[in-house]
């Protein structure tokens, strides 16, 4: 309780400062020695020794105490673990709080800074508030003390140094009145000693208990002259040790003999104790209090903002998610007005530039099917047209016959071409939609083969088709993926130089890929780069048997965007390229990665067959 | 106008007789020309309006319909012939889109053409939708608690019969006859349409949608048609 008190440091007027001495009495009641968990075993009594390890007495089975031990052990460090895991999640809850959200760390923030400068204050305050009631206290003990000799002074000017009775009785008398004296300096008790030489009387004390506890240095002090003063702990009336103030003076006895007179003065600091007690107690309340009132008006303030704040996120959420009518209120003229102000002009302008967008992009649509319908009915006629002449052409003349092939022929194309073009317009109006279904691969893959074979005879291609023995379904739309494959194939024929051409596909748990590898003139890096662009060709010059739009590439990119899945290529002169073809297995989801890889694992002249 | 030129085939018997519902003038004359090189009869009908009288009237064999047309709307046109008729219809269309085709389909088509169409793709469906009517032997087939009269064309469960096209019936019956084998979407197409090329396999879902909704006790859980995911579809246990 008063442990403040005690450790003070005293200042005894010029006298020789002493310090305080910790008494012993105290035991710090804050460490506790935590005593293991009884083992939870049935050890029986007998082996309670510890240290018993060893075969049991043959007459009870038991269970040796190292088991017994080691179960301990487990059951410790498994409870240890919880706990660390425990609170593993709930510094990972807090620090999640803290990331989150600004009043907290605000209001963190500020009781930290608030809680601290209250204690620091608190702490000087208090500290300030005790050095003075001591210092008051000691001055005032002082001031006692020295009338207190005085007095004693003259009392025991007549004392006859033989007569132990009368010395006795002085000594008693003087102590009864120097007691009954009252001072501003609030109770004390006081003890004389009278010495003679080495050996001493009995003390007249005003009160028992207190001459064995005045500690031995402080006597020493005041034996060797001079005025000392000491905080120590002294019993009161009841036997219970209070903190007290012991000032001790000799009492100077005229001539130069041989008895010496010791004067003891003890000043039970219980007042100020209390005192001090009182105010730390509403030092610390009204310190709490304080701290926070404070935080609670930080968070305040932080609401007034954040609200606002929290507000526009939330209207700039729904505004994201396709609600473009979403606008704040704007309340006042300060600057959170201005956030909203801005804030509803910036949704005004992306409103108007979206809806032209939309109604751009509904307009090509419109544009693409009007085109498509009314191209197709002459083309259609005209197609018929041709084809009726062809298959008569036998009949006419060469020169009429030739001009029906030609004309047949490059009308195929226009059809071509015509489709292609409606359908690349189509990608551009993002009108394209997908039709999946879950298909099987590997049939659809032979299909196409299959389909291809033809052209692939016709320029002398060996066609060939690997893939793994087991049915992959994947969710494609496989009229796209055919038309994807097909152009693949087409395009490794025809540039394959008559080489064979390799199809090869495979899946893993997330994904499918096929790739369609040429032994061609092949791609430079370059070229590769651009061959998915519109209407570009590797060389001019080349003959068309395919009859290509050159859009083929780039309507295959897109089949295989729409897909969610990849269109790439690999390449290099001279010896071929390799197409790779990559759709996620269920619609919808993300690719991460191929099951094949895209640039082929050997380089080797065909003729050898995987 | 109702034009029913004069038969013009070679040895005087015509193969059948084709009503072509279309308003533009040169691709109609076209197909007149294109078919009766064939051996069939074509009839025209230019106006959506006149398009179900002139059905009445020429009695055809098939129907090719375009769905663009002034007056009536294809897809009206298709439903009206539909309560009176099962001929076969031949949707001609300049859209592709799933959507337009399961629109035409649903309003009771057997196929439908996109344009431009190659005149040989379109005689081979006119001949192929056409051969649909021939069957053959007396046979009694069953899928669960449905029972098909083959010869009879008629599909009866618990003795209450249930109305099917002659093209649903077919696809039925050739489900039917091969209870344990899954026939692809291209099969199908081949036994049950006589297509041979790589044609559109959303006929078949489609048709298959169709037969379900008339056929299944719940078309959400079928029990007479199922799906083998990824390949295509097979006949229930008989």
């Amino acid at each position: 309780m008063s442990q403040a008190s005690a450790e003070a440091t005293c200042h005894v007027g010029e006298e020789r400062s002493k310090p305080r001495e910790r008494t012993d009495a105290h035991r710090d009641p804050a460490v506790s020695t935590t005593r293991p968990a009884p083992p939870a075993t049935d050890a029986s009594p007998a082996s309670s020794s510890p240290g018993t390890v060893g075969p049991a007495p043959a007459d009870e089975p038991r269970r040796p105490l190292s088991a017994d031990l080691g179960a301990l052990r487990r059951r410790l460090r498994r409870q240890a673990t919880r706990t660390r895991r425990l609170s593993q999640r709930q510094a990972a809850r807090a620090a999640a709080a803290w990331r989150s959200s600004l009043q907290v760390r605000i209001g963190t923030i500020t009781m930290l800074v608030a809680g601290t400068v209250v204690v620091i204050v608190s702490l000087v305050l208090f500290s300030q508030i005790r050095d003075q009631l001591l210092s008051v206290k000691e001055l005032a003990a002082i001031d006692q003390v020295q009338t207190g000799v005085v007095y004693a002074q003259n009392e025991v000017a007549g004392i006859a140094a033989g007569d132990s009775a009368s010395v006795r009785a002085t000594l008693d008398r003087t102590v009864k009145q120097l007691k009954e004296r009252g001072s501003p300096a609030g109770d004390f008790e006081v003890v004389m000693v009278y010495r003679t030489g080495d050996s001493e009387r009995a003390p007249a004390v005003s009160q028992r208990g207190i001459y064995p506890a005045i500690p031995p240095e402080l006597r020493a002090d005041v034996a060797s002259g001079g005025q000392y003063a000491q905080y120590a702990m002294v019993p009161d009336g009841s036997g219970q040790a209070r903190p007290t103030y012991l000032v001790g003076a000799p009492v100077p006895t005229g001539a130069g003999s041989a008895e010496r007179i010791e004067l003891y003065y003890a000043f039970p600091l219980d007042q100020e104790a209390e005192s001090l007690s009182l105010f730390r107690s509403t030092v610390v309340i009204s310190g709490i209090a304080l701290t926070l009132f404070v935080v609670g008006i930080a968070l305040l303030v932080t609401r007034l903002v954040v609200d606002p704040v929290r507000r526009a996120a939330g209207i700039a959420q729904r505004l994201a998610e396709g609600q473009l009518e979403e606008r704040m209120v704007v309340r006042g003229e300060d600057d959170l007005a201005r956030l909203a102000t801005s804030f509803n002009a910036m949704a005004d302008s992306l409103q108007r530039q979206i809806t032209q967008l939309e109604s751009l992009s509904q307009l090509q649509q419109r544009f693409t099917s009007d085109v498509s319908h009314e191209l197709r009915t002459p083309l259609t006629t005209v197609q018929m047209a041709a084809d009726v002449l062809y298959e008569s052409r036998a009949d006419f003349p060469p020169h009429v016959a030739r001009s029906a092939e030609l004309m047949h022929t490059e009308l195929d194309r226009f059809e071509a071409l015509l489709t292609d073009l409606l359908e690349i317009s189509r990608y551009d109006a993002g009108a394209a939609v997908l039709d999946w279904e879950p298909t099987d691969l590997g049939a659809l893959v032979r299909r196409v083969a299959a389909g291809m074979s033809a052209l692939a005879e016709r320029h002398g291609c060996e066609l060939t088709v690997s893939g793994p023995a087991q049915d992959v379904i994947a969710e494609v739309d496989a009229r796209r993926v055919e038309r994807i494959l097909r152009n693949l194939v087409g395009n490794a024929i025809e540039h394959g130089t008559g080489q064979p051409v390799e199809i090869t596909w495979a899946a893993n748990r997330t994904a499918a890929a096929v790739t369609v590898r040429d032994h061609g003139v092949g791609l430079s890096a370059a070229e590769a780069q651009h061959v998915f662009d519109r209407f570009w060709r590797a060389d001019p010059s080349r003959v068309r048997t395919v009859g290509g739009s050159g859009l083929g590439l780039s309507i295959s990119l897109e089949d295989a965007r729409l897909h969610g899945g990849w269109l790439q290529v690999w390449g290099q002169p001279g010896a071929g390229a390799q197409f790779r073809l990559t759709l996620p297995l269920a619609a919808g989801t993300d690719l991460t990665s191929s099951p094949l890889p895209l640039r082929p694992a050997v380089l080797r002249r065909p003729g050898g067959v995987r | 106008m109702v034009a029913v030129p004069p038969s013009a085939a070679q040895n005087g018997t015509s193969r059948g007789r084709v009503l072509v519902v279309d308003d533009d003038a040169a691709l109609a004359e076209m197909l007149g020309i294109v078919l009766r090189r064939e051996g069939y009869e074509p009839a025209f009908v230019s106006d959506g309006n006149r398009a179900v009288s002139a059905f009445q009237q020429t009695r055809p064999d098939i129907v090719l319909l375009d769905l663009m047309l002034p007056g009536r709307n294809g897809l009206q046109i298709c439903q009206d012939i539909r309560t009176q008729s099962t001929v076969p219809i031949v949707m001609l269309t300049a859209k592709g889109d799933t959507l337009d085709v399961v629109q035409g389909l649903e309003a009771g088509a057997d196929d439908y053409v996109t344009k431009p169409f190659k005149p040989v793709e379109l005689v081979a469906r006119v001949r192929a939708q056409l051969r649909r009517g021939e069957t053959g032997q007396a046979e009694s087939l069953s899928i669960g608690d449905v029972q098909i009269d083959v010869p009879a064309h008629q599909v009866t469960r618990d003795g209450v019969p249930i109305a099917l096209t002659p093209l649903e019936f077919d696809l039925l019956v050739a489900l039917a006859r091969k209870p344990r084998q899954v026939f692809t979407r291209e099969l199908l197409l081949e036994q049950v349409w006589g297509y041979r090329h790589a044609a559109d396999t959303r006929l078949v879902n489609v048709h298959v949608q169709r037969l379900r909704a008339k056929i299944e006790r719940d078309p959400e859980k079928p029990e007479i048609v199922l799906t083998v995911r990824g390949v295509g579809y097979k006949a229930g246990p008989p």
